[in-house]
């Protein structure tokens, strides 16, 4: 506990050199965090300036109703590079999945770094919270809804991860039984920022966090609050394949020759065109390939309701409907008004003809 | 949440399946109208065969007419160029081609989708045209009723959307998207009730005019 009060107070700077990190290794990650949110290289000493000062920030990490997915992911990042060491040293107070203790000492745990950080931890969530009934997911009796109230109520800053912490993710799918919300539909009074993605990928949520740390605030968000430097571009618009979208060229099954030869991913079901995430950029795995790359479609895991959005191997044009499927039933329909109305019509014209009286060529004379 | 997505996910769900059905059904309810109602029997004999000639019409109305070319050959361009446009955009663009497939179970190959984007650009350009010279034409002016421009705008959105979509030139792209999807149903939707049921109809009227005149043995 003392150990961990002295790695409290030490910088950034002090515990990476104290963690072997190299000044190089140190810069470079700062000039590919730069270079990630968009900023000039001439940020690059502005922000190891500020990392190296930047105090160990307490983070308390909430899972509620989520597949783990987002902890995988971020625990698979790039290690053992900079990147994961960021993690690292940010002082991870709380995290189930992570966390030694477990039962009431997590719990104490948890209390402790809100007390002694008041104001100014980040809580990190993922997982979305059930309103429809606390019972389907609590922690140590806690509700997720009332342990997320408390917890943020103390909070510099809230960071949504991944999809059903953004958005509802799956458990906020199509029928939605647990009645699954994302957190910024609670949480009103504290900057929430939404890293999503199914899951996302490490070296955003690591941005946001170097973010935070350089500037003591967090990034310009977009419409649906997602930090507009990762989620700023689409898929499709960063996609290598792009050329072959615009000239035409579809792969039609996943290995025919188009699909090797690199072709567009569209007709296959691609959801890179409506889809803003870093992915064609940043990519996955260090950097080793991304879903697109590797010769699948993107499913638009980082926009809200993408399991909803159709079929994953449907194309993006196609209608998400019923009614295709009971076309005969419309035509029937369709047949069946259009032959009464055509039957209407003739009796119309059948009673016209029968009202209709002949004049004859005397009639007219006898009228001019 | 009341996003883009949620707005996309509407037009791609309820709001295509309402469109799909007031348009077949409409469509379907006037076309049999039109053909239940019938011709009365032609007790005069035959001069010439109705198939053969009906066809042939069909073919030669379409082609472009000399007379009319002379008087307005703006109007005359100006028509097969948006007409074939708005076509081509529709038919031989791919993803277009997979929704029609999803509908109907019919597919068919497209055409460079670069290639469609050039020709949406001139069927727009000629469809604002168009619309300039009814609005400036005084002859064209008076002949034009509401239902004119209406049936023009509800033709050029999705043209005009389509554009913004392929080219992102609105976003979040779910929002151009969900526009362009929209304006299709609009148009879908006005389809039967207005003059753009011409679209079928023009079969059965240039079929029926050639049909009658290859019956009496003339050249129609
Ligand atoms: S593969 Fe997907 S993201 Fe890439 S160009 Fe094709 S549709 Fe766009
Ligand atoms: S390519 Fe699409 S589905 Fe895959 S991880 Fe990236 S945003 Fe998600």
């Amino acid at each position: 506990m003392a150990d961990d009060r002295k790695k409290l107070s030490m910088t950034l700077g002090e515990s990476l050199r104290q963690q072997g990190v190299s000044r190089r290794g140190f810069l470079k990650y700062c000039a590919a965090t730069a270079s990630m949110m968009a900023l000039p290289p001439t940020m690059v000493p502005a922000i190891a300036q500020a990392l190296e000062k930047a105090k160990r920030p307490s983070v308390i990490w909430l899972s509620f109703q989520e597949c783990t997915g987002c902890t995988e992911s971020l625990t698979r990042s790039h290690s053992p590079s900079v990147e994961n060491l960021i993690f690292d040293h940010i002082s991870l107070d709380y995290h189930h999945t992570l966390q030694v203790a477990s039962g009431d000492a997590a719990e104490a745990a948890r209390e402790a770094a809100m007390h002694e950080n008041e104001g100014k931890y980040i809580v990190v969530v993922d997982g979305s919270i059930p309103l429809a009934n606390p019972g389907y997911s609590s922690i140590a009796g806690i509700s997720n809804l009332q342990m997320l109230e408390e917890t943020v109520a103390g909070a510099a800053a809230v960071v949504a991860v991944g999809s059903c912490a953004a958005f509802g993710g799956l458990p906020h799918a199509n029928p939605n039984p647990t009645g699954a919300v994302s957190v910024g539909e609670i949480v009103k009074d504290k900057p929430v920022v939404n890293v999503s993605g199914c899951p996302p990928i490490p070296t955003v949520i690591t941005g946001v966090l170097a973010h935070f740390l350089t500037f003591g605030s967090l990034p310009e968000l977009d419409a649906l609050g997602r930090p507009m430097v990762f989620f700023g571009q689409s898929i499709h618009d960063r996609c290598y394949r792009r050329p072959f979208y615009d000239k035409g060229l579809f792969a039609e099954t996943f290995d025919d020759e188009g699909a090797r030869k690199g072709w567009c991913l569209f007709r296959l079901g691609c959801k890179g065109p409506m889809t803003y995430n870093a992915c064609a950029t940043a990519k996955w795995n260090q950097g080793t390939s991304w879903p697109v790359e590797s010769g699948h479609g993107c499913l638009g895991c980082s926009e809200p309701d993408f399991w909803d959005a159709g079929g994953f191997y449907n194309a993006l044009s196609i209608p998400d409907s019923d009614l295709t499927r009971k076309t005969g039933y419309v035509v029937g329909a369709g047949v069946a008004l259009g032959a009464a109305a055509g039957a209407l019509n003739r009796s119309t014209r059948a009673k016209a003809a029968a009202k209709h009286e002949t004049v004859t060529i005397d009639d007219l004379d006898k009228k001019s | 949440m009341s996003t883009s997505i949620d707005f996309l996910l509407w037009v791609r769900g309820p709001g295509f399946d309402i469109a799909l059905f007031i348009f077949v059904v409409g469509v379907l309810i006037r076309l049999l109208e039109v053909l239940i109602l019938g011709r009365k029997p032609d007790y005069s004999e035959p001069r010439g065969a109705e198939l053969g000639a009906g066809l042939l019409t069909l073919v030669t109305r379409t082609a472009p007419e000399g007379g009319s070319f002379k008087r307005s050959p703006f109007t005359v361009v100006g028509g097969y160029i948006w007409h074939i446009g708005f076509l081509v955009s529709l038919f031989l663009f791919v993803p277009h081609i997979e929704l029609i497939d999803s509908v109907l179970g019919i597919r068919w190959p497209g055409i460079a989708s670069n290639l469609v984007d050039a020709i949406a650009a001139v069927t727009i350009v000629t469809l604002v045209a168009m619309l300039f010279s009814r609005l400036t034409h005084p002859v064209k002016r008076f002949l034009s009723g509401p239902e004119d421009y209406l049936t023009w705008v509800v033709t050029f959105l999705p043209m005009l959307t389509g554009y913004l979509a392929y080219h992102r030139m609105i976003d979040p792209y779910p929002l151009v998207l969900g526009l362009h999807i929209l304006s299709v149903e609009l148009l879908m939707v006005l389809f039967p009730f207005t003059k753009l049921m011409h679209a079928f109809t023009f079969i059965i009227a240039r079929w029926y005019n050639g049909a009658m005149a290859g019956r009496r043995g003339v050249q129609s």
